[in-house]
């Protein structure tokens, strides 16, 4: 192949994409409610089956 | 709801956790054997399995699979069964993965000293070995996500995201930088060439270090952080932000091990830029983990566990502002080929991966062993040894990249180079290898107290035995959002939809970059004057390949004044569209060599590859006089054109079958050439008068096959009537 003519749009449409992604990312982080982050950052502290040293 | 009660395979994580133990221990001694070879060149002089060139690919890969290989997978074994609530999918798939892996070291352990390499960093292991090797992570992933689809916690918590794109990421460069053509049993050639083998090569290389040295150490991060801290991840917001730019813009920084070669400009811009961005979600993971200890420093002061944990997240935050910097091309043009780049790999697998894999140990072989450590004392002291060892390591390191980049860019006034001997500037760094094997020595020791402390304590300790656990089963959720349920919560409890979205992130990167450069003719510019290599020619880069001489010496020279006064005309990429593999290489140790055709006389290369210090005062590059005794092997030669001829090299029929005849012309004409020298021809007619009838010709040996393919380095183009054409 020589050349793809046209090429700028797969980057575009790319960044576009990927953009999207992270804006709508970022959206979720910040409005996520704190009992659930709370949650899930206790997930590895759930300790009654564990060995005691 | 019923609570399930079932048990903990532990004796699986006892396993990797003894074989991470000693292949650490391994993997370490030949790193400070190596260490010691440049101090001490020809220490094991005539023993070719112990030459460096061989032994470099047995320390990486060793230290980088069987070391932080086995600690990962027993970190991920020991923490995804506690993060999902199940024991181990099976019981089987995890004997064969811990079966097969060591086995895999060992073949590797074997075939590399032996010189069975491809020659691709971190990938030298020759094809049998590669499809063993996607077979054991097959079925790690298997086991994985068996485990997750019977998990009894719903939520996937953010260590377990770092595994599947660890999983997902590493089959996929694996499979497709390790494409080659196999010639026989242990030799085969990439089906990439020249520009497009380096491209698929660093995108694999790169990302071995971002997704089997960072991505699984992150998730054990998240995991023996909090457990060791006893408190909750700083930050689980950012956690989910950095986890998704981390993987998807650490693909793109492949390009950055090429700056200022003949790759592309644009896929080098690329690199440049995502790696420079690559620093925020780095640091976000270094931010989590250090500010999970807030409020608990006090218990860093007397638990070493503690200690080697932030010393290896803090080194982990310097190398990973360490690695943008080098990728801005400015300071590239300085470090790249030096010891900088071997102070900053071994800043990130010294203090990251070493450092965090010791604090887990520490940290699990009391408890499965139900018992406490054996010494403390001996742990801190391992801490602090370890610690004194990686800045002994480093900083001296640092020095003799910037002295010998340095050195090799100071002009005269008249516009000759000042150091126009490359030895000039290796004799001049001599004093920080003697730091750095020092360092080193520091860094083992450490490792040998850690041991023996392990051992002590497992002696102390009770029988590993499975664990019981209870947890309710989960009960079923519709698939689709719960009211109230945001959409990323919604993604952490389908660990399908997961695995999914991450393939798709880190595939775009690759996709990106690699496919135009191998489908668009104008990123490569024909040179018409460029043509394949002659059969003998191709012997010797096998040889050259063989001995493991990419380790030291690159083959390109950059656009630069001073590269170009001192090696020639500096390289282009169409010089290379025959190099199956590319031999571009990342370190010189000696100079570079792809304008090495036609410099020095054939006896030169003789005498310098029988006792390199003979023709080069103060060079530390060990001899090859096995290259000088043995026959060359031509029973593979017609083979070997086939399959390069299946790879679109533009070998004829009539080609391969005068390749023989082609050999023994080249060779006589080389053989003729050395007895230009009397003492060539002295020693070699009384070799022949008692020889006997195996004497060997030296047509016929390794030597003149490596003499061909030297001389005919960087000798297609002549500066003054270069050609190219656009195709």
């Amino acid at each position: 192949m020589d050349s793809i003519s046209g090429i700028e749009i797969y980057p575009m449409i790319s960044l576009l994409i990927f953009f999207i992604f992270f804006v709508a990312l970022f959206w979720w982080v910040i409005t996520a409610k704190k009992d659930y982050i709370d949650r899930m950052s206790n997930i590895p502290l759930d300790n009654e089956n564990e060995i005691q040293l | 709801m019923e609570m399930q009660q079932f048990y903990y395979d532990n004796k699986i994580v006892k396993k990797f956790l003894y074989a991470t133990l000693f292949w650490g221990l391994i993997g370490m001694i030949v790193g400070l054997f190596l260490a010691f070879l440049f101090l001490f060149p020809n220490l094991t002089d005539g023993i070719s399995w112990l030459s460096f060139g061989r032994l470099r690919p047995l320390h990486t890969n060793a230290v980088i699979f069987a070391f932080v290989g086995n600690a990962i997978f027993a970190g991920v074994y020991y923490s995804s069964q506690r993060l999902l609530k199940a024991r181990m999918f099976s019981d089987v798939l995890s004997n064969i993965n811990f079966w097969g892996w060591q086995l895999i070291i060992a073949a590797a352990a074997i075939t590399l000293p032996l010189g069975f390499s491809t020659s691709k960093e971190y990938a030298e292991l020759e094809w049998p070995i590669d499809i063993a090797i996607a077979f054991v992570w097959v079925v790690f992933g298997w086991n994985l996500i068996g485990t997750i689809l019977k998990r009894r916690q719903r939520h996937l918590y953010v260590a377990i995201w770092f595994y599947i794109a660890t999983f997902v990421t590493v089959a996929v460069l694996h499979i497709f930088n390790s494409l080659e053509l196999p010639v026989s049993a242990f030799k085969s050639y990439s089906v990439y060439a020249g520009v497009q083998d380096a491209l698929v090569q660093w995108w694999y290389g790169h990302n071995a270090v971002a997704f089997f040295l960072t991505t699984p150490f992150l998730g054990l991060m998240y995991y023996f952080v909090p457990k060791a801290a006893n408190r909750p991840v700083y930050s689980y917001r950012l956690s989910i932000v950095h986890f998704w730019s981390l993987i998807f813009i650490y693909i793109w920084a492949g390009p950055h091990h090429l700056l200022y070669t003949a790759l592309p400009e644009w896929a080098q811009n690329l690199g440049v830029a995502f790696s420079v961005m690559l620093l925020m979600p780095s640091w976000g993971g270094m931010i989590n983990g250090l500010l999970t200890l807030r409020g608990a420093w006090d218990k860093v002061r007397t638990d070493p566990v503690l200690k080697f944990m932030v010393v290896a997240i803090t080194g982990y935050g310097m190398a990973t502002f360490e690695g943008p910097m080098l990728s801005l091309k400015n300071v590239n043009a300085i470090a790249h080929y030096t010891d900088w780049i071997i102070a900053h790999v071994h800043v990130g697998a010294l203090a990251w991966n070493g450092f965090l894999a010791f604090g887990m140990v520490y940290w699990l072989i009391p408890r499965l062993t139900k018992s406490k450590l054996y010494s403390t004392g001996m742990a801190n002291l391992h801490f602090w040894i370890g610690t004194l060892g990686i800045i002994m390591y480093a900083l001296p390191l640092y020095v003799a990249g910037f002295t010998q980049a340095s050195m090799w860019k100071q002009f005269n006034p008249d516009g000759s180079l000042v150091y126009g001997n490359f030895l000039e500037t290796v004799t001049e760094i001599m004093p920080m290898y003697w730091m750095r094997a020092i360092g080193g020595t520091l860094y083992l020791t450490g490792m040998i107290v850690m041991i023996y402390n392990i051992v002590q304590t497992v002696r102390k300790g009770s029988a590993v035995t499975d664990e019981l656990a209870e947890a309710p089963a989960l009960q079923r959720v519709s698939k689709g959002m719960v009211a109230g349920e945001h959409w990323h919560s919604w993604l952490e409890r389908r660990p399908i939809q997961l695995t999914i979205g991450a393939t798709i992130a880190i595939l775009i990167g690759g996709i990106v970059q690699i496919i135009p450069t191998i489908m668009i003719d104008s990123n490569i510019p024909t040179i018409t004057s460029v043509k394949p290599y002659t059969p003998l020619e191709l012997e010797g880069r096998d040889l050259y390949i063989r001995e493991g001489c990419v380790g030291c010496h690159s083959q390109m020279i950059r656009p630069f004044r001073d590269e170009v006064e001192r090696y020639g005309e500096f390289s282009k990429a169409g010089e290379y569209v025959y190099d199956h593999p590319f031999l571009w290489g990342s370190k010189r140790t000696g100079p570079d060599l792809h304008r090495i055709g036609g410099k020095y006389s054939d006896s030169w290369h003789f005498n310098h590859m029988y006792d390199p210090q003979s023709t080069s005062s103060g060079s530390i590059m060990p001899g090859y006089k096995w290259l000088i005794t043995d026959k060359l092997d031509k029973s593979v030669t017609e083979r070997k054109m086939r399959t390069m001829m299946t790879l679109g090299v533009p070998y004829t029929d009539e080609d391969v079958a005068n390749a023989q005849q082609s050999m023994t012309e080249q060779g006589t004409q080389i053989e003729q050439n050395l007895y230009g020298d009397p003492a060539f021809a002295e020693a070699y007619e009384r070799d022949k008068e008692n020889g006997g009838p195996d004497f060997v010709e030296m047509r016929d040996r390794e030597i003149v096959a490596i003499i061909a393919y030297l001389q005919r380095l960087g000798t297609d183009i002549k500066v003054k009537d270069l050609e190219t054409t656009q195709n």
